[in-house]
């Protein structure tokens, strides 16, 4: 037999869109892992990849649809939920995943985050939480854990932040998972379950931002963030929700939440279409 | 009474023949690969890059497992694994 002549390439490269990498995120941000993990899963769950669109707001995270060689649109800031919730009740083949960050989806998106899940619209979302608003220079927001330090928090911050997954599992949601950028497997099997899974998934990805979040918070680069995940991290697949809450330097509880099944919004929807136009 | 036997998939299962590719145009020098490679097959050189970043280096890719954990860390797609025993299909 002969030896293959083609070049090499990095195997998810058949992803991206190479013309614009090397990326604009700093060094050992956490969004590049988990843009990987999102990308092996789509061949993991074994996806049509034309039938794959993503979701993007505004935000570093939100970059991700720019980055990524599948049918992918940049929204509003906010405003990735209800693009993509139009986008899935008018074509229901397509397998919508939502990309984005904490502020974006959490904070001037967080109605649409209550309400997507409480609808259980047929989607998944992953949720690159890193603590702030990366992008516009390190705001404080509602995930921000108490006592870190921000842009606009510089004595500590002393507001309760969003607990994710015992927000969306109180809405709704079917699936809720969270992993660290240093869990890699698990991350992409977690994702590729969610992928073909119908209703309403949430996946929330602590990810390091070392530029204006660590470097405020005794981790100035993004070693020092993935080492404390390694120290901090505990797996506990199946805990409740409400028990999962994040702190600035305690125990990070990482797993799968919640899987359960619900109508969607669609099966809702043909059920009353059934019933309305029967004879 | 023989306790050991060869496992019947050793073939299928044995570490392939790896190369391992870094990308310098991409590599931003975060050290993740270096870090976590189980086998310390990776090192930071102390050198930086002509972009200006640290350089990472491979000290022994005969140690390399083939685990892909490098390739998968890397936020950079900048490091990836290049089969030696590719064959075409
Ligand atoms: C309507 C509107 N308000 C505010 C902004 C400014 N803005 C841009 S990105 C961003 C926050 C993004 O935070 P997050 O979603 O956590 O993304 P990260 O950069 O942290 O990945 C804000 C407030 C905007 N672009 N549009
Ligand atoms: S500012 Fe933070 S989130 Fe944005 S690219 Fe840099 S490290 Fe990543
Ligand atoms: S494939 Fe695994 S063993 Fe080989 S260099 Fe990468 S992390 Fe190390
Ligand atoms: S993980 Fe990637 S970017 Fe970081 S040092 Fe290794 S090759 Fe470079
Ligand atoms: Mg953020």
């Amino acid at each position: 037999m002969t030896k293959m002549l083609t070049v090499d390439t990095n195997p998810v490269d058949c992803y991206l869109r190479v013309d614009r990498i090397p990326h604009i995120w700093c060094a050992g941000c956490g969004i590049g892992p988990a843009t990987g993990c999102f990308l092996r899963a789509i061949d993991r769950a074994e996806l049509n990849p034309d039938k794959v669109a993503v979701v993007s707001g505004i935000g570093c995270s939100g970059r991700v649809a720019g980055y990524i060689k599948l049918d992918s649109f940049h929204t509003t800031h906010g405003r990735a939920l209800p693009f993509a919730t139009g986008l899935k009740l008018g074509n229901p083949e397509l397998n919508v995943v939502v990309f984005s960050g904490d502020g974006d989806i959490v904070a001037i998106g967080g109605n649409h985050l209550i309400h997507s899940a409480r609808r259980n619209i047929d989607m998944t979302v992953i949720c690159i939480n890193n603590f702030n608003y990366g992008m516009t220079g390190g705001q404080m927001g509602p995930t921000t854990p108490l006592d870190a330090r921000s842009a606009t928090s510089p004595y500590g911050n002393f507001e309760y932040p969003f607990n994710l997954p015992y927000l969306v599992a109180a809405s709704g949601a079917t699936y809720v998972a969270r992993w660290t950028v240093l869990h890699l497997r698990e991350l992409e099997r977690s994702i590729a379950e969610a992928l073909t899974k119908p209703g309403f998934s949430f996946i929330e990805v602590l990810g390091p931002c070392p530029t204006v979040y660590g470097r405020r918070n005794k981790l100035p680069r993004g070693m020092d963030e993935m080492r404390s995940y390694q120290e901090r991290s505990v797996i506990r697949d199946g805990a409740d929700p409400k028990d999962v809450e994040l702190s600035l330097n305690g125990p990070i509880v990482v797993g799968k939440f919640v899987d359960i099944e619900r109508p969607t919004l669609w099966d809702c929807y043909q059920q009353m279409l059934d019933r309305v136009t029967k004879p | 009474m023989n306790l050991w036997r060869k496992p019947f998939d050793i073939d299928e299962k044995a570490p392939r023949p790896v190369k391992i590719h870094i990308d310098i145009d991409r590599c931003k020098g975060c050290g993740y690969c270096a870090e976590f490679c189980p086998r310390g097959v990776l090192k930071m050189t102390g050198e930086l890059s002509y972009k200006g970043y640290d350089m990472v280096g491979v000290v022994d890719d005969g140690k390399c497992l083939g685990c892909g954990l490098c390739e998968a860390m890397c936020p950079e797609f900048g490091i990836y694994l290049i089969y030696e025993d590719k064959e075409l299909k």
